[in-house]
């Protein structure tokens, strides 16, 4: 009976139940999205609507308004394991935790990262970007998100047992969110100076590959400490 | 390593080290703190440019300095605690986190006052004002992190995590704020310059760093004792060490 | 095959259990009793590998189960007070992610074995529309498709009637003439069906 699985097969199950509890509860994936929106829409209501103020300010709009909405999928992603001993299992399994790690983050950046870079066109419209604008800040968008997954999802684990671990992981979370936006919104800027942007693209690919191998096994640990 | 450390992750063990270092630590600290800061503050010459004003960095240099090197001590102790399980390790952390993060207020405090008459207003967002707030912020997460766990042996084990990923994360914070400053400098921020520091001044500094280093240690050793006696208050030596007096 | 060899464990300043040391054997079944709040999850929770005891030691075949936890985790198959199913998901899929997950191959005689366990016709529904019971049977179908050595359940008859509570006790049959072993909390007298039934006895400490 046993196991003639591979890692692979363990990734596509964990990662596939992510995505269809996502698919059933399709507010998941909508409420950040509106979120998103909202938020930006808030800025020229607060600051005055001039097109060239807001061209001026919109990397930095656009990316605190990612940050926020990316923390609002969060505490989800262990939570729900957590609550009905999932987790347990995951971890009693023979496979290593991190792969699995890996793949619910993945599944979370699918969900709430993956649709905010697809959207990110009608964001630029409300916000008076042209095309070179527009394609710097997609690009950083679909290179930080997964990034913002990563580094968040450590915050999750370690705050999964907590009951109003929300706030606190909010805490943890958004000073390490730093680099990451000193980095986007200044390779946007660069962007709208017609200066090459790709330095700053590379250090965010850097700290991406960075956090993709190093943050699973914070998270693995973190959700050992959680459950016991 | 393990042979050397192995006594120590016995708590009562760590509890008499504790006690024997203790009285060193705090007569050492206390040479050096008057020492330094007599030396700084009454004889050193004053600067040409600022006047007294400049005093402040007897405070202020030490204090940053020490937030910087509690905050790795914390991370080093938490490496140890996670790698070998050694408990007394992560009371270590929980030991030190409160004295760096008061370290650090000291330090964005006089780094404040002093900007005042230098750049005409409190903040500014100068590269290391701003990487200190953040270091602020990494230090309350730790501790905010341990006070919301009911169950402190996990609380320890999580903390020690995020302590560990702060100081992964710390030199890329440090490094992306000072290129951030680079990138956006304003007019109004005048760098000191970076000549060489006098010894009539470098002296009185030196023994300063030293005196702070000393005093985060004995603050670090007492929390450290107190942590393991409310740790270990069932086991039959803290009793013992009740009723001796 | 399993050795518990003098495990503390201090829950909240409280000391649950001091020193405690059995062996657990192949083809053995063992139940801990106990009053509430004597450490008996606990206890389990240790053995299985999620909390650290705060002195002793968990061995399997020899070795220390920290040490080599995923080859383990291989031979054990755990169900706690939280089953691990998930209300959003279909019994068939709960069943079929568990066994992605540890590795199985996803048998062809799934639907028999939820048929069998009283959920005909409930396959395909979302888990949290069902009964506790029912809940309970889909966490349990696990037992029928495993061959893990060691089962640790705690509280396996939660909520099950007195069929459900039958067909589980000839799966355990099932499972010790196959050589394996069972540890499991419960409050049902299990000596007449179980000859051989080992007991480790928890004190609730002050």
């Amino acid at each position: 009976m046993k196991a003639s699985h591979s890692y692979w097969q363990l990734f596509c199950a964990v990662y596939c139940k992510d995505l269809t509890l996502a698919f059933r509860q399709r507010a998941e994936i909508v409420n950040p999205l509106l979120f998103f929106l909202i938020v930006i829409t808030l800025f020229p209501l607060a600051i005055g609507p001039e097109p060239a103020l807001l061209s001026r300010m919109a990397p930095g709009i656009i990316w605190v308004a990612a940050l926020l909405s990316t923390m609002l999928g969060l505490d989800k992603v262990f939570r729900d394991d957590f609550n009905d001993g999932s987790l347990e299992q995951l971890i009693a399994s023979s496979y290593p935790l991190p792969l699995s790690v890996l793949a619910k983050v993945l599944a979370h950046w699918t969900i709430t990262g993956l649709p905010m870079v697809l959207m990110a066109p009608v964001f630029a419209l409300l916000m008076n970007l042209d095309t070179q604008l527009l394609t710097a800040t997609l690009l950083t968008l679909l290179i930080g998100t997964p990034l913002l997954s990563f580094i968040g999802a450590i915050g999750a684990a370690l705050t999964v047992a907590l009951q109003k671990g929300g706030i606190l992981m909010s805490l943890l979370v958004l000073p390490l969110y730093i680099p990451v936006l000193i980095f986007a919104t200044s390779a946007i800027d660069t962007s709208s100076m017609s200066l090459a942007y790709g330095g700053q693209l590379a250090i965010l690919g850097a700290m991406l590959a960075v956090a993709a191998v190093m943050a699973p096994l914070a998270i693995s640990s973190a959700l050992k400490v959680s459950v016991s | 390593m393990w042979k050397w450390l192995h006594p120590y992750a016995k708590a009562e063990r760590a509890y008499q080290l504790c006690n024997t270092l203790l009285p060193y630590f705090t007569v050492f600290t206390v040479v050096c703190l008057v020492v330094g800061w007599v030396w700084g503050l009454a004889y050193a010459p004053a600067d040409y440019q600022q006047k007294d004003s400049y005093r402040i960095i007897f405070i202020h240099v030490p204090s940053a300095i020490l937030s910087m090197g509690a905050y790795s001590s914390m991370a080093i102790a938490a490496i140890v605690a996670l790698v070998w399980q050694l408990r007394n390790a992560e009371l270590a952390v929980v030991a030190i986190a409160p004295v760096g993060a008061a370290m650090t207020v000291i330090a964005l405090v006089t780094g404040a006052a002093w900007g005042k008459p230098m750049w005409g207003a409190w903040w500014v967002w100068d590269a290391r004002l701003t990487s200190e707030l953040i270091l602020l912020f990494l230090y309350l997460g730790v501790l905010s992190l341990y006070h919301a766990f009911e169950d402190k042996k996990s609380a320890g084990k999580a903390a020690c995590i995020l302590a560990i990923v702060g100081v992964i994360n710390l030199p890329i914070i440090h490094f992306s704020v000072e290129w951030w400053n680079t990138l956006h400098q304003g007019a109004t921020i005048t760098k000191f310059d970076t000549s060489a520091i006098d010894p009539s001044m470098l002296w009185p500094l030196l023994i300063n760093i030293v005196a702070f280093a000393g005093f985060v240690g004995v603050v670090t050793l007492i929390r450290l004792k107190n942590e393991i006696l409310q740790r270990e208050k069932h086991r039959p030596w803290v009793r013992d060490l009740v009723s001796r007096g | 095959m399993l050795e518990i060899k003098s495990v503390t464990c201090v829950k909240q300043e409280r000391c649950l259990f001091e020193s405690l040391s059995f062996a657990l054997d192949a083809g053995q079944i063992m139940q801990v009793e106990g009053p509430n709040g004597a450490g008996k999850t606990s206890l389990l929770r240790i053995i299985a590998g999620f909390a650290n005891a705060d002195d002793g030691d968990v061995t399997f075949e020899g070795y220390s189960i920290s040490e080599r936890y995923d080859d383990f985790a291989a031979e054990l198959l755990f169900i706690g007070h939280k089953t691990g199913v998930n209300g959003q998901l279909t019994a068939y899929e709960n069943v079929c992610h568990w066994l992605d997950v540890h590795g199985y191959q996803r048998a062809e005689n799934i639907y028999d074995i939820l048929a069998q366990l009283g959920l005909v016709g409930l396959e395909d529904v979302p888990v949290r529309t069902l009964s506790a019971g029912q809940q309970r049977r889909v966490a349990l179908a696990r037992l029928w498709m495993n061959n893990a050595k060691v089962w640790i359940l705690d509280e396996p008859f939660t909520a099950l009637d007195k069929k459900g509570v039958a067909m589980l006790q000839q799966q355990f049959m099932h499972q010790l003439d196959r050589g394996g072993a069972i540890l499991l909390t419960t409050h049902q007298d299990l000596t007449a069906q179980f000859s051989g039934l080992k007991k480790v006895i928890l004190e609730y400490r002050h």
